[in-house]
């Protein structure tokens, strides 16, 4: 799409009136229905639950989880690496294939950013809920030291989440325009929440070079920050004396790990708005096949580092691996590792590989598939290693972990905490980009095919 | 924030009149095991130290209770430490260990002193008496492991709030008081040598009536990291620490690397140097680059036999 052209959506933009919105994403922000309203009280309660298990945990100290000395680490810590690594699932879609130039990208990179900026809402409180004294919170600054990596990821954190907010909101300025003058009857409340989010965007062409450059900037900011998250939470692990943890590979280990699980997160959602929010005009088969295939280059990627990462420990069997293997391979964590193994690689590349199952219930079931064995990955990470430390366990001592029920509802909590904002957010916002699509779209009633229109890369 | 508390707590003290309980305090549980009353009757004796005839109950540094003429009773102060002392060390000083495994019969009596001195609860041990064997064919032998007080210490490195630190003097302490709690000092000792608070402590009245120091690292607080202290506290009254000080068999020798001597339960001060020199002492893991302080004489010639790692447990004291 060339400038000019660029510049002339703002002027219909600027006189919209509810023609200019597509009914069907207008419909989106409709009421919630009865469906949606079981389904919010049904997460809603779920975080009441995952809530009061904290207020437990509060009273009782980490002495309600299943931690101990020797397994000093648990369910929070491994919550927290899958949460930042479904919160690569935005700068994924929205940076990377914002500056590779792919344009079928614009009707999900919304969606994309909104998992990443719920994801890391969620992942901070996650280490919160980890810390033995969240009331010293404090400490982080007044004591901080900027030698140890818990504060670098604590900046890494908070820099992503203020870019990935700020990179969801730009491209949200001029669709809050279009809602702010068009004539659905929405409440006078939310009128004035759009009208402040408009930021007093008329459309013209300035404000729309400003916007461009802004978002292309923010593309290549986010990048290296959300590579720069895992990493160091990769080397929160990967800087200690342990074995399993402290392996050169770590960090891109930990980068490719998130990119797999952030694709199959973004599937996993597109899935449920195009069948919830009838968007099957916006989210096409077209979408599902091109991550499809970016999920199954992943796949074999991160197959590949985690080969690389048992290879070779298994071949020369240094003294310090041998439990920890004997563990993984014939020991307490080899259901979980084959089932992370089959639900995690196995399954989902025969899916995405075939191309008898290369379609949207194929894919779909394999990213859903992926997001499961993602998170047991997160757990072979992080348990094992503990479970085979240096000095072998002491005598008389049984050492294990078995999470408790507190740290289960804590997790189911903050799940459902992702999918309350999440739904309130497409309730309120739209999901689609409405200015985008209609960028995309030459003719409104036409079924987006992306590919036809090679001119649209000139802008990205 | 903390150090307000801290410096609260210590007026709190001083203006009780309870600055001879402190004294007293720092004398090793043998102290703060007699019942507590005893004590304040010796403080308030001491605050009131003007009465004639009066005789008074007082404690000696070695535990013994006296009654003495309330007149000649004079207090003594020992300084108080600040934050800042406490994080520097003792000047002058780098303290070692140096286990004799050929000496140690695992009977465990250095995990029970320590666990007396410093209150520690039954779940954990800040010395711990492993069984080891190098290598099927060779003997299995008895470790007791402390903190190794390394000198590269992978722990203070991580920690992100330096509640643990490496002092000086050699000592790597925890300062509970600004422990966040996130266990990362834990996951990066690769020795297991660090104990967690996981829920509210429950110290005995005796430990409750002392300030929290570093060096002693008690009254515990829930969601903190604790571990062995090396025993500063005693080292600043020329002490042995109580798992040395407990051990049978003298097998764990401390003392100060500068004055290159350490000494054992039972009197014995070797020239420390020399020592490692003649006896071909080692470090545990050294490949691991934490460069411990605590060192170890090989399990050469031994007296006692080693564990049996066959039956459930060698007990053979
Ligand atoms: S033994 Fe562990 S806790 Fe002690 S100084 Fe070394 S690394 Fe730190
Ligand atoms: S648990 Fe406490 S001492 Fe250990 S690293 Fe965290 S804040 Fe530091």
């Amino acid at each position: 799409m060339t400038r000019r052209s660029a510049a002339s959506i703002p002027h219909s933009a600027a006189s919209a009136d509810t023609a200019e919105i597509p009914a069907d994403l207008l419909a989106t922000l409709g009421p919630l229905g009865r469906a949606g309203w079981c389904l919010l009280v049904g997460l809603v309660a779920i975080v009441c639950w995952g809530a009061g298990a904290y207020i437990y945990q509060l009273r009782h100290g980490l002495a309600a989880t299943g931690m101990n000395d020797y397994f000093s680490w648990g369910l929070y810590i491994i919550n927290y690496i899958f949460l930042i690594g479904v919160g690569m699932a935005g700068t994924l879609i929205s940076a990377m294939l914002r500056l590779t130039g792919a344009s079928w990208r614009r009707s999900i990179t919304r969606l994309a950013e909104a998992i990443t900026l719920f994801a890391l809402l969620l992942a901070g409180p996650m280490i919160m809920i980890d810390m033995g004294r969240p009331d010293r919170f404090l400490n982080l600054l007044i004591h901080g030291r900027l030698q140890s990596p818990i504060l670098w990821d604590v900046f890494s954190l908070n820099t992503y989440l203020a870019g990935s907010l700020l990179y969801l909101y730009l491209p949200m300025i001029p669709d809050m325009a279009l809602l702010r003058d068009c004539s659905a009857p929405f409440a006078p409340w939310r009128r004035r929440l759009y009208r402040v989010l408009a930021l007093g965007w008329h459309g013209d062409a300035r404000q729309h070079r400003r916007l461009e450059k802004a978002m292309a900037i923010m593309a290549i900011i986010i990048l290296p920050v959300a590579v720069s998250l895992h990493t160091i939470t990769a080397w929160i692990f990967g800087l200690t004396l342990r074995p399993g943890w402290h392996s050169t590979i770590i960090g891109p280990d930990y980068v490719i790990g998130a990119l797999y699980s952030g694709i199959a997160a973004v599937i996993t959602v597109m899935a449920i708005f195009r069948r919830s929010f009838h968007l099957e005009k916006y989210l096409t088969a077209d979408h599902f096949r091109k991550l499809g295939l970016l999920l199954l280059t992943l796949c074999a990627v991160y197959f590949y580092f985690t080969l690389n990462e048992y290879v070779g420990p298994s071949f020369v069997t240094e003294t310090a691996e041998i439990p920890l293997l004997a563990h993984i391979f014939h020991g307490p964590y080899t259901v979980v590792f084959w089932s992370m193994a089959t639900v995690g690689f196995l399954l989902p590349g025969l899916l995405l590989a075939l191309p008898w199952t290369r379609n949207i219930p194929g894919i779909v079931t394999a990213s859903v598939l992926v997001n499961i064995g993602m998170w047991l990955m997160r757990f072979i990470i992080v348990v094992p290693t503990l479970s085979a430390p240096y000095l072998p366990f002491p005598p008389g001592t049984h050492y294990h972990y078995v999470p408790t029920l507190v740290e289960w509802s804590i997790t189911a909590g903050a799940f459902a905490a992702f999918g309350v904002l999440y739904l309130v957010f497409a309730k309120l916002f739209p999901i689609v980009s409405i200015w985008e699509t209609m960028e995309t779209e030459p003719k409104e009633a036409t079924v987006p095919v992306a590919a036809n229109q090679p001119a649209e890369e000139v802008l990205v | 924030m903390n150090l307000d508390r801290r410096h609260f707590l210590r007026l709190g003290m001083a203006t009780a009149g309870a600055a001879a309980v402190a004294a007293a305090g720092f004398e090793t549980a043998t102290a703060a095991q007699t019942p507590a009353p005893g004590n304040s009757g010796a403080a308030g004796g001491v605050s009131g130290g003007n009465a004639g005839g009066k005789t008074m109950k007082v404690m000696t540094t070695d535990g013994q209770l006296l009654e003495v003429p309330a007149g000649q009773a004079r207090q003594i102060k020992l300084p108080v430490l600040s934050s800042a002392d406490i994080r520097q060390g003792i000047p002058g000083r780098r303290f070692v260990m140096m286990i004799d495994l050929a000496k140690c019969d695992g009977c465990g009596q250095c995990t029970k002193s320590c666990g007396q001195m410093h209150f520690i609860p039954p779940d954990r041990q800040w010395i711990r008496v492993f069984q080891m064997q190098d290598s099927p064919a060779t003997a299995p032998y008895y470790m007791p492991r402390p903190c190794f007080h390394c000198d590269n210490p992978p722990c203070t490195k991580v920690c992100p709030v330096g509640a643990t630190f490496k002092r000086e003097d050699g000592i790597v302490l925890i300062d509970n008081e600004r422990c966040i709690g996130c266990r990362f000092c834990m996951a990066a000792c690769p020795f297991n040598a660090r104990c967690f608070n996981w829920g509210p402590p429950n110290d005995p009245p005796a430990a409750l009536a002392e300030g929290y120091s570093p060096e002693h690292g008690f009254p515990r607080r829930i969601g903190t990291a604790e571990k062995c202290d090396f025993c500063p506290d005693m080292a600043r009254q020329g002490k042995l620490p109580d798992c040395s000080s407990g051990c049978p068999m003298g097998a764990i020798y401390y003392g100060d690397q500068n004055e290159d001597a350490v000494t054992n339960s039972q009197g014995e001060t070797l020239r420390f140097s020399q020592t490692l020199r003649d006896r071909a002492a080692f470090r545990y893991r050294e490949d691991l680059g934490t460069q411990p302080r605590v060192y170890y004489l090989p399990p050469v010639n031994r007296q006692y036999p080693g564990p049996d790692l066959h039956s459930k447990k060698g007990d053979q004291a």
